[in-house]
């Protein structure tokens, strides 16, 4: 596979049976030998290690002389999200909007005393540092690590398995950052993830990255997972993908992330609007959005894949952007964006399936409930 | 038993053929959750797409491998996919057909062929 990166743990993940393909750029292992339903079982409950040393781990400094929060007053310009009153030590979710309110990116914002950490999409690295190096302004500089690797450690049994080399993640919260001493170097801890488990995301200096994770992988907690099984994982917990479930074309508010928007940025707030798209987007949190992102559960056990077009009797009202079984679930799950009148929780609806139309019906997000220690 | 370019097998049993798909196919789909049988009394073509496949992975199509009848189908397939993981070449049948020529079998692989297609 020519032209693709490699990440750190490469090797590893070849001797650990890794069936390897091509994602965003990169040669990324989508399963191992336990394969795509065990993996995701298994991260369910016990622990699961994800390599996501692919997305982009970027540090944003303020100006010479200035803090944390000239460094946050400059992200806001990008993003509908309250970066300023983002507490130190606290993570938040946030994404690039456009001037159309489309979304360039989703990603993850951390105050890390006097600068913010990061992490954005593997497909949308080059993309996110350029524009924030053209568009945060004089002084802000934007570093993008290349010398770290990044894994998440997820499931309910991720906190007893990580707490054995590194003591003080027990006392992190959900959405909590610390820079903790570890042999060989800081290792940057977030609790959190993308699975709708309980567990951390662990950025680790790159020379330290293998033996970090044969150090987990040697607990009996812990198995490694594959980019299969953090898709159903995701889905189950409702979480979007970006360049399926959110995109350049979808606004936040019809996305349902209107969560991640906080008072201080819509109307009436102390900083409200001054994000690109804020027209639009605040337009939508008041009168509501033309669609919706909403759960899609199929009757039989046919899963409605990603371009599975929803009927609402005759008419075309919308189309599933992510669909898969949900192993957890015991059930096929989809989710996608359906006309605003026919979003109601509740509504039967049909999905055309090999030409057939077949009853799905409109549910909420998540299709598991998520399990996070708050 | 005859073995597809497809990866399905033929058994002939009686006056049917009973068919499914190999083990290599089987690791090849990964997990298996749901599978689309054809109704019993189908007249097919060969070629025809009859059984539809969906896993972790994707949707595949199994195509008839011989024109006839679809005399039976294997139910347990729709309430427990994993079969196929399970017992590919065994109790993870699809289909019984019965054949209009059984000699359509003879273009088909023996299991030393089809080993070698494989690797």
């Amino acid at each position: 596979m020519a032209d693709l990166r490699r990440t750190g743990l490469f090797d590893l993940h070849l001797e650990l049976g890794g069936k390897m393909v091509p994602f965003a750029g990169w040669e990324m292992p989508v399963q191992y030998p336990m394969g795509v339903m065990g993996e995701h079982q298994h991260t369910r409950a016990h622990a699961g290690l994800f390599d996501v040393s692919h997305m982009g781990q970027v540090i944003l400094r303020p100006p010479k002389g200035g803090t944390v929060a000239d460094a946050a007053r400059a992200l806001e310009a990008l993003v509908p999200v309250d970066v300023i009153g983002l507490g130190e030590g606290r993570q938040r979710y946030a994404m690039f909007t456009n001037e159309d309110g489309g979304i360039l990116d989703d990603l993850m914002v951390a105050n890390r005393g006097d600068h913010l950490f990061l992490v954005v999409n593997a497909a949308r690295v080059g993309h996110d540092v350029a524009m924030m190096r053209g568009r945060l302004g004089e002084g802000v500089t934007v570093e993008l690590i290349s010398d770290r690797a990044l894994l998440a450690l997820q499931g309910p049994e991720a906190q007893a398995a990580l707490e054995r080399i590194v003591p003080e993640v027990a006392e992190m919260r959900f959405m909590d950052v610390a820079v903790l001493p570890v042999s060989g170097g800081d290792v940057w801890v977030s609790r959190s993830g993308y699975t709708g488990e309980d567990g951390f995301e662990i950025s680790v200096p790159e020379d330290e990255a293998e033996g970090f994770a044969r150090a987990l992988l040697a607990m009996e907690e812990v198995a490694p997972i594959g980019l299969g099984a953090r898709d159903s994982l995701r889905l189950e917990a409702g979480l979007c993908l970006y360049g399926s479930d959110i995109d350049e074309t979808t606004s936040p508010v019809e996305a349902g992330l209107t969560w991640a928007i906080r008072k201080a940025r819509r109307k009436g707030g102390a900083r409200a609007g001054g994000f690109p798209g804020a027209t639009r987007i605040l337009g939508e949190l008041e009168d509501g959005p033309a669609r919706k992102r909403v759960g899609l559960a199929p009757e039989g056990r046919a899963p409605m894949r990603a371009g599975t077009e929803i009927f609402d009797g005759d008419e075309k009202v919308g189309e599933v952007t992510s669909g898969a079984f949900g192993p957890t679930l015991g059930a096929p799950m989809s989710m996608g964006y359906v006309a605003a009148g026919s979003a109601a929780t509740g509504t039967r609806l049909t999905g055309e399936v090999r030409g057939k139309r077949l009853p799905v019906e409109v549910v909420d997000l998540p299709f598991v409930p998520a399990n996070f220690k708050r | 038993m005859k073995f597809t370019e497809e990866h399905e097998w033929l058994r002939v049993q009686g006056d049917v053929v009973v068919v499914g798909i190999t083990e290599h196919a089987s690791e090849q789909l990964g997990d298996v959750v749901f599978v689309e049988l054809p109704d019993e009394g189908t007249v097919v073509s060969k070629d025809d797409e009859i059984v539809v496949i969906e896993s972790v992975k994707a949707a595949s199509d199994i195509l008839a491998p011989l024109d006839g009848e679809i005399v039976e189908v294997n139910e347990a397939l729709t309430d427990n996919p994993g079969l196929v993981n399970e017992d590919a070449m065994g109790e993870a049948w699809f289909f019984k057909m019965k054949a209009e020529d059984l000699s359509q079998m003879d273009e088909y692989m023996d299991e030393a062929k089809y080993k070698d297609m494989i690797g």
